[in-house]
């Protein structure tokens, strides 16, 4: 109960803050602190929860935001109605990526490049096919507030946006834990031989993950591309943003549900904290993302929820 | 009515024939004990029958229907079901959900799941440690696990690869009322066990493997007196066998 309360007051003051804070710096940092935890909680369900680390998470990412984006410019289809039709796509490319990697058993380091390949080769294309904008990429042709069209006039919208699709999403990872599939996963994770002994299909499992994963980060690539008008094939499909996709939740703790969460707040907070920095020296906020990867691979094996899970069961055996 | 049937299964691993034709059957509600040397090939019969390795030559068949080169999960979801000598447990999951990946071989709601894996645990006596994480388990209890996960898949057939070796003696006699409860509620069993008065006691005929053949097959009073058994594993005085 008092737990409950708790979620339920961090909820209220999160969807106070735009009423309260007017500033439009403070609404912005935190839309894509929501927005790395989504895109990170859509990563996790592959890399965390099944333990197939992909390296390439861009590549679904990427398609997210170009499907929509184009539908829109092409079609003049709403991108609400688009970045469902970008999941589907990715979903479409998750399952050739994961059936080429899991029929044929890769794992570990493999699979991670292979799914860079893969990102790699979609953003060359994107970059050399003029339909699709070539290297300049898409703008989004702006209509002014038009809600209907993902389009608002003032920032705070998109914050409600990402506020609702990042609670539906941790409720859906929720569920998904408890359910046979989440289990299937972990023990796919913890111990394949075993999971295939006990009747899982682990190339089937890994399948439903990798398409969970890729509609999930999809969908986040798609509010990217409403939020910022704009993409582009190397913000897109670059390994940069594959990084950025995968370092919050192992961060925070991959294969947790909160991981993804806390990982983002952390690196949201650094990233205010060192912005002073980070603006003298360009190019410096990734050399710092490598260092803190570094630390938190060597002190925080786990990531941040692993430490506290450690700490709270010392606390429970001296209990 | 015969549930297993093997057919000249013969495996080899380069230049070492790890199996060669053994052939051997499994009655209904029987419980065989599968025993010979180190490297006799035991834990490679149970692999070649549920699907891990890949064997040679011969044929399996559960229930009148060929299993050979099926993939473990799909033998698993006919009811054949195996334990590791070498335990895979789900380290990062407790003891119950472990046992919980097992149930739901059969179901698909987590609640029937849970229930399903709390009746198994109460049965293997791992109630107590439910909630404990698999790695804080001594290898004893491990073993127990093994098994405990196996059962919930809810097989017709069990192949329990060395579940009592490293066991205090209390622990071997409890493993063994477990196995024979087992029994009772109509699974067959396969014991692969070097702990030779709990094999002998449990099992209602015994097979003996050595360098890859199967030398004999007969009830354990019978297995006791013959001469190539004796000479290839039991030694003159049957008492202090080695685990
Ligand atoms: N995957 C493998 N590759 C190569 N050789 C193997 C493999 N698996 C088993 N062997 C060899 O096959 C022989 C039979 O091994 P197996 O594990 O079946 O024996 P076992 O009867 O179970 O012995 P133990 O009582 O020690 O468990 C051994 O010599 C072993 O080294
Ligand atoms: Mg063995």
């Amino acid at each position: 109960m008092p737990r409950t309360a708790a979620w339920l007051a961090l909820l209220a003051a999160a969807a106070m803050v735009p009423l309260v804070i007017r500033s439009e710096y403070v609404i912005g940092t935190l839309t894509l602190m929501y927005f790395f935890a989504f895109v990170g909680q859509g990563w996790n369900i592959l890399g965390g929860y099944a333990g197939q680390f992909s390296f390439g998470h861009a590549l679904f990412f990427g398609i997210g935001a170009y499907t929509s984006s184009l539908c829109f410019l092409k079609l003049g289809l709403t991108p609400w109605v688009g970045m469902w039709l970008g999941a589907a796509v990715a979903v479409g490319v998750g399952l050739v990526t994961g059936h080429l990697s899991f029929r044929y058993g890769l794992r570990g380091a493999y699979f991670a490049l292979v799914m860079l390949a893969f990102a790699e080769i979609f953003r060359v294309a994107a970059t050399n096919w003029d339909f699709v904008g070539g290297s300049f990429g898409i703008l989004v042709p702006l209509q002014g507030h038009a809600p209907r069209l993902f389009q608002f006039g003032d920032k705070r919208y998109f914050y409600y946006v990402i506020l609702a699709m990042l609670l539906a999403l941790t409720w859906a990872v929720a569920r998904l834990e408890r359910s046979r599939l989440g289990y299937q996963m972990i023990a796919i994770r913890e111990n394949e031989a075993a999971a295939d002994a006990l009747g899982i299909n682990p190339y089937r499992v890994k399948l439903a993950a990798m398409a969970l994963s890729a509609a999930v980060t999809a969908l986040g690539g798609a509010f990217y591309a409403q939020y910022f008008s704009y993409i582009d094939p190397a913000i897109g499909f670059g390994p940069a943003n594959s990084i950025e996709i995968l370092l919050r939740p192992i961060i925070g703790g991959a294969g947790t549900l909160w991981g993804p969460l806390l990982g983002a707040l952390l690196l949201g907070l650094l990233g205010e904290g060192t912005r002073g920095l980070v603006k003298s020296y360009a190019g410096l906020h990734l050399m710092l993302y490598g260092v803190i990867l570094m630390g938190a691979v060597v002190f925080l094996p786990r990531g941040v929820m692993g430490a506290l899970r450690s700490l709270g069961v010392g606390a429970a055996e001296r209990a | 009515m015969t549930l297993i049937e093997v057919r000249s299964l013969s495996k080899r691993f380069g230049g070492l024939q790890a199996l060669s034709e053994v052939s051997l059957s499994l009655a209904q509600g029987e419980i065989l004990g599968l025993i010979g040397p180190n490297g006799a090939g035991k834990t490679t019969l149970f692999a070649a029958v549920t699907g891990f390795v890949r064997p040679d030559g011969g044929s399996v068949r559960l229930d009148g229907q060929e299993i050979t080169g099926l993939p473990p999960h799909a033998i698993c979801r006919r009811g054949l079901a195996r334990t590791f000598q070498l335990v895979q447990p789900f380290p990062e999951l407790s003891v119950v959900e472990n046992v919980m990946v097992g149930a739901f071989n059969r179901t698909r709601s987590a609640a029937v799941a849970r229930r399903r894996a709390l009746e198994v645990l109460a049965l293997t006596r791992l109630a107590p440690l439910a909630g404990r994480p698999a790695h804080a388990l001594s290898i004893g209890l491990r073993k127990r696990l093994e098994l405990a996960r196996a059962l919930a898949t809810e097989p017709r057939v069990l192949l329990l690869d060395e579940v009592m070796s490293g066991l205090t003696p209390t622990e071997v006699d409890e493993t063994v009322e477990v196995i024979r409860g087992i029994r009772e509620a109509g699974v067959s069993i396969i014991v692969i066990e070097h702990v030779m008065a709990a094999v002998m006691g449990l099992s209602d005929r015994i097979a003996v493997l050595h360098h890859g053949e199967l030398i004999a097959a007969a009830t354990p009073a019978e297995i006791v007196q013959d001469r190539r058994v004796i000479d290839a594993y039991l030694g003159e005085p049957l008492a202090g066998k080695r685990e």
